[in-house]
């Protein structure tokens, strides 16, 4: 076995419910194959990050034709339609047996990944730091990357 | 099979990453040496358990497959 990147730093920076599972993923499986993992929270991500809001994630229908179900925009713009549509998301994924987003924050946590809250676009959406869940760090551009820098993976969501 | 395992997981019905991480958890609790038997029905547990016991080092000493479910045999190395 050779010795290679034993780390991975990641980006969240989108809040729906289907972007906030890479990143989730990736660093917990990180931490379970003795790699060490953090992920930089920034504009919509910071929704991730939020208390008790993890299982709260949505999926909007419109302008989403990857959908399994796909919805004509026409119908995706109508109002209820993009509860209809994280229902029919979490139904699926439950079929499936796929933890629950809250739950792999827990286990991120739980297991040291490193969850950092970008300080700036906390300020530009006027998050403060009783708004988001206990056990994260608040950092910016200079945190990440010194942590990047390090012979890290680098993937941004 | 002729490994006889110290630890029996069952990680039936779990979908990815949870094999995984349920797997780290109950090979760190053994002794070096000592065998972990894991079961799951993710049929992307095949390819996982075998990158995951090439980057964590321990041994996948054995596997087995019967209609959709995976059986896997870890050795903890160090």
């Amino acid at each position: 076995m050779s010795e290679t990147s034993t780390r991975i730093a990641i980006i969240a920076g989108h809040g729906t419910l289907d972007a906030a599972y890479p990143p989730l993923i990736l660093a917990t499986a990180a931490l379970a194959m003795d790699m060490e993992a953090a992920i930089f929270f920034t504009f919509y991500g910071l929704e991730i990050l939020k208390k008790d809001h993890a299982d709260e994630l949505k999926v909007a229908p419109i302008a989403n034709p990857a959908m399994p179900m796909p919805v004509p925009n026409i119908i995706g713009m109508l109002p209820g339609m993009t509860s209809v549509a994280t229902s029919m998301m979490n139904n699926w994924m439950k079929k499936a047996h796929v933890a629950k987003a809250g739950e792999l924050l827990e286990m991120a946590l739980e297991s040291g990944v490193r969850l950092i809250a970008c300080q700036m676009t906390m300020d530009v959406m006027g998050y403060k730091k009783e708004d988001l869940i206990d056990g994260i760090e608040i950092g910016g551009a200079a945190t990440f990357l010194e942590f990047a820098s390090q012979n890290a993976i680098t993937l941004a969501f | 099979m002729s490994v006889t395992p110290d630890q029996v997981l069952d990680c039936s019905g779990m979908a990815c990453p949870m094999p995984i991480l349920k797997t780290k958890k109950a090979v760190d609790a053994l002794q070096i040496g000592q065998v972990l038997k894991m079961i799951a029905t993710d049929p992307g547990s095949v390819s996982d358990m075998d990158a995951w016991t090439k980057k964590t080092g321990h041994e996948l000493v054995g596997q087995e497959q019967s209609g959709g479910t995976y059986v896997f045999y870890i050795r903890r190395a160090k």
